[in-house]
């Protein structure tokens, strides 16, 4: 589903990713853990071309992410939720969910908006409709972003830190609706600091640090048997 | 000397005509400045460089000399350009709203600035293009984000619209040099005119206060 192939990304002299090669399965769940600053989010933001790779290829689907064309293309299969939620504030929780699947899919209103209510009812919130994202808490506005990306009927998920900007009694029913999806099947790529979500959910987990896969294999090995002295010294701080 | 109540009476007529003068250009040359500014204000933060320096030259020009020589240098050129005279009310439109336009261009700019570029990576990621996003995302938190300066800008045009009267054009100040050259009641003249400026620009910024407010408790945020 998705290829990467020895992928670079500097900002000016600082490289943040060194060489990635990765290949993700459809229907596969990769949880991408490391420290802060190691590239991960940057990883995750090169599969949808938020950030361009200084080297290397990134394949999405059988489409090489090259010009606007193909990468507007392809964002429309790739659907992203971000750790400060960014919806559109001056619109209601349903036309923040109608608004792409309208002006990219050319979807009719009545189709759209039964789709998004829909997709509300399926994240629990299907009361809040007709509110504004400010009116709502911060578990629920990233379930109606969640919802938002689904609109779109992405085949890949790309979560960037879900619930880090979250209060810890909120947490839970955001990794709720990723626990769902994951079992329907949703190819997805989750950058976490959520070690027992990773291991509940993951097929594979990555280990991500100074800009380079570590250590990467099932979330329980590489949880219980890390081979790297690196990923010991992580798993410790953060277990 | 007296202030003379009964010729301010009498002139007021006059002047209210002046005045309605005076804000049909000024709403006309808003709309322009309007238009203008949005454009232009897109072309200094777009990718593409001759636009960014485009706009640049344009808000430079028009910020840097003053609306006065503006008004002659468009009264005079407009011909050139034309090969007909000048029309007054084109003249005054085109240069208040090119002046304003180059105002308008910088709140625009900075408002587009200040919406958090996180919504830019949203719009874009669900498959919108950037002109998508800006049109339907960006521009509309922007466009409530600079309302109070756009109300400030647009007092300030009002005001700075009595410039025309220098090419002939009988808006509210026109009319009152007029009034003074017959009558030579400077006094009783001024303070007319300037009270119905007063009343003007007063009215424009309770209405953007309320603007302002109607937005607010629309978005809730």
């Amino acid at each position: 589903m998705i290829n990467i192939k020895d992928l670079y990304k500097s900002y000016g002299k600082v490289d943040v990713l060194k060489g990635i090669d990765l290949d993700i399965k459809e229907k596969e769940v990769v949880v991408i853990i490391g420290p802060s600053g190691s590239g991960k989010s940057t990883l995750l933001r090169c599969m949808n071309y938020l950030e361009e790779p200084t080297k290397g290829t990134v394949c999405v689907d059988g489409i090489v992410l090259d010009g606007e064309a193909n990468i507007n293309k392809v964002r429309e299969e790739v659907g992203m939720v971000f750790q400060r939620f960014n919806l559109f504030p001056h619109m209601t929780v349903l036309q923040n969910i109608m608004l792409a699947p309208m002006k990219v899919r050319h979807m009719a209103e009545d189709e759209a908006k039964k789709e998004a209510v829909r997709l509300l009812t399926r994240v629990g919130l299907a009361d809040k409709a007709d509110n504004y994202p400010t009116q709502l808490s911060g578990g629920q506005q990233q379930r109606v972003a969640i919802a938002r990306a689904l609109a779109m009927k992405p085949k890949v998920m790309l979560f960037d830190e879900p619930t880090s900007a979250l209060d810890p009694e909120m947490v839970g029913e955001v990794l709720d609706v990723m626990r769902n999806l994951a079992e329907e099947g949703m190819t997805m790529v989750i950058v976490t600091h959520e070690m027992g979500f990773a291991r509940e959910v993951g097929d594979r987990l990555l280990f991500v640090d100074q800009g380079k896969i570590l250590e990467q294999g099932a979330p329980k090995d590489v949880f219980e048997h890390p081979q790297q002295e690196r990923t010991k010294l992580f798993l410790s701080k953060v277990l | 000397m007296e202030f003379n109540f009964q010729l301010v009476q009498d002139s007021l007529p006059l002047l209210l005509l002046g005045a309605g003068i005076t804000i049909k250009i000024t709403a006309l040359s808003v709309i322009v400045g309007i238009i203008i500014g949005l454009f232009m204000g897109i072309a200094r933060i777009v990718n593409i460089r001759i636009f960014r320096i485009i706009a640049a030259i344009y808000v430079d020009f028009f910020r840097g000399t003053p609306l006065l020589v503006q008004i002659f240098l468009v009264y005079f050129a407009l011909p050139l350009l034309t090969g007909q005279r000048s029309d007054p009310y084109v003249a005054a439109i085109s240069a208040c709203g090119l002046n304003s336009g180059a105002y308008v261009t910088e709140i625009f700019r900075s408002g587009i600035q200040s919406i958090d570029k996180g919504q830019m990576e949203a719009g874009r990621s669900l498959g919108m293009t950037w002109t998508q996003t800006m049109r339907y995302i960006i521009i509309p938190q922007a466009f409530k984000r600079v309302i109070p300066q756009l109300g400030n800008e647009f007092i300030a045009l009002l005001k700075d619209s009595s410039l025309v009267s220098v090419i002939g054009f009988e808006e509210l100040t026109r009319r009152g040099q007029l009034i003074i050259a017959k009558t030579y009641a400077s006094v009783e003249i001024w303070t007319c005119v300037a009270i119905i400026y007063l009343i003007m620009t007063l009215s424009i910024s309770r209405f953007v206060a309320y603007l302002e407010w109607r937005f607010k408790t629309d978005d809730k945020h």
